[in-house]
């Protein structure tokens, strides 16, 4: 039995070196620099800022991306509004990663740190792909760890923001994901990927609270309650088509389940249309999404010390969410510039809508910001809360 | 016992490739559709990644969207 065995890892061992030697080397993702300036607006909420994200090879073997992120925050969201005062905040990101090309084996290495006035978040990734069988298929596994701080901002008495000093908590997280992803015929391809995150710390909103009822007219506020763990498991399927005229299609499913009761599904259909000049490449896009709520979510409670745990947080709520965008990218090239291989003009609009099945707008009742509303409608019965958003995105992209 | 049985059975024809050499179906120069920039599943990265972090900040559901990053701007 134990001959049987050694023999049978010699065998696993030459198959796996002979699977990783006779194919070609693979390649490093294409030298890149985008430029883009995006503007979010919906629910109250207003952000926008640039993205700067180089990609340059060094050698044959190494490719190195960095990224750059600001979001400029201006909140006055339904949160904000039945709760708080109307705030502004920005959000930097950078990052850097590095690729290593080894035959057909290409090793991920990155950072990214990610500041704003109430939250600092610090993420590590390393991720591993593989190309296989003649190229036709490419399996991956990456592993990320984010160290988070939490802060709470707080007004002092000459309405100066800074963080409360009673206040810091942390969380840490961790994600594992795996991929595959197959050629199967030569007009389509399959991707899949299973990602599992666990969460650890502090996972509420510092500033949102709950509500409850002090009598059946009558309602108050307190802070949220939430567990301090979360693990969440995620399993996607994508495909795309060449179609017969140079053009392409694409779809995606997302599964979603995680231990606070969340069960999400995603959808998504894709159409890219280049024109026959090569000079204009249009793109359609539609992503539909559904969830049901958190175990301990509800709009309001019945009383203050109705449960352990409990939120109001509407990303906890059951709701179902459409986006449909459309975008234009323009090809040109610059005759002084041969280093330019090509250079794009992109834009991109998306429309998001979301209704909420069980979050309702707590301004009929609440009011706003502090005033009352003139007829306060009964606690409860307020109108299930909908939001709107435009999305809209605007970037230079230049290959050489 | 049998499920093991039959995971082995499976491990080693997906090892085996590596012994028998199999042929690609689709062969090095049938892929000429397959490496036209339309069909990459994320054409502008820059552009992704913005919308994930918009997606990942309003919903319940996370992971296995090919994105990255950290930090909330969730409020």
């Amino acid at each position: 039995m134990k001959a049987l065995k050694t023999s049978l890892v010699r065998y696993v061992i030459t198959c796996l070196a002979l699977a990783a030697t006779q194919a070609q080397a693979g390649v490093l993702p294409e030298d890149r620099a985008d430029a883009l300036y995006f503007r979010y607006d919906g629910g109250g909420v207003v952000i926008n800022g640039p993205s700067v994200l180089l990609r340059k090879s060094i050698g044959e073997h190494v490719s190195v991306s960095a990224n750059h992120y600001v979001d400029m925050v201006s909140s006055a969201s339904i949160d904000v509004e039945t709760s708080a005062s109307p705030y502004e905040d920005e959000r930097t990101q950078s990052s850097l990663s590095v690729d290593f090309l080894q035959g057909k084996s290409t090793y991920t290495l990155g950072y990214v740190n990610s500041d704003e006035s109430d939250y600092k978040a610090k993420t590590m990734f390393g991720s591993i792909s593989h190309d296989m069988f003649g190229d036709l298929t490419t399996i991956g596994f990456g592993y990320k760890r984010g160290e988070n701080e939490v802060f709470r901002n707080v007004k002092d008495a000459d309405g100066v923001v800074a963080n409360d000093p009673a206040f810091a908590e942390t969380m840490e997280s961790q994600s594992f994901n795996v991929s595959l992803s197959q050629i199967i015929t030569k007009n389509l391809i399959l991707a899949g990927q299973y990602e599992v995150i666990t969460d650890e710390g502090f996972l509420r909103s510092p500033y949102r609270s709950i509500r409850y009822f002090v009598d059946p007219l009558t309602q108050a506020l307190a802070p949220e309650q939430y567990p301090n763990t979360r693990s969440s498991n995620a399993v996607s399927i994508r495909a795309k088509y060449f179609l017969p005229y140079r053009a392409a299609i694409d779809t995606m499913y997302r599964f979603y389940t995680d231990t606070w009761g969340v069960l999400g599904h995603t959808a998504e259909l894709g159409y890219v249309h280049p024109t026959n000049n090569e000079k204009w490449i249009f793109e359609a896009r539609v992503r539909y999404y559904t969830q049901t709520a958190a175990d301990f979510y509800q709009d309001i409670f019945p009383r203050a010390d109705y449960a352990n745990f409990m939120a109001r947080d509407k990303e906890l709520a059951t709701y179902n969410a459409i986006t449909a965008g459309l975008g234009a990218t323009y090809e040109f090239k610059i005759a002084r510039f041969p280093w330019l291989t090509k250079g794009q003009l992109n834009l991109r609009y998306d429309f998001m809508s979301v209704e909420y099945d069980d979050f309702r707008d707590a301004t009929f009742s609440i009011g706003s910001f502090g005033v009352p509303p003139d007829d306060p409608l009964a606690p409860g019965t307020e109108p299930l809360y909908k939001l709107n958003a435009n999305i809209i995105q605007f970037f230079i992209s230049a290959y050489f | 016992m049998r499920i093991r049985g039959w995971f082995v059975l499976g491990a080693l024809a997906v090892l085996s490739a590596g012994c028998s050499s199999i042929e690609p179906w689709v062969k090095p120069y049938d892929r000429e559709n397959l490496a036209d920039p339309i069909m990459a599943f994320s054409r502008a990265p820059i552009s992704q990644d913005f919308l994930d972090h918009v997606f990942e900040s309003r919903e319940g559901s996370r992971g296995a969207s090919g994105g990255g990053g950290g930090g909330c701007g969730c409020n």
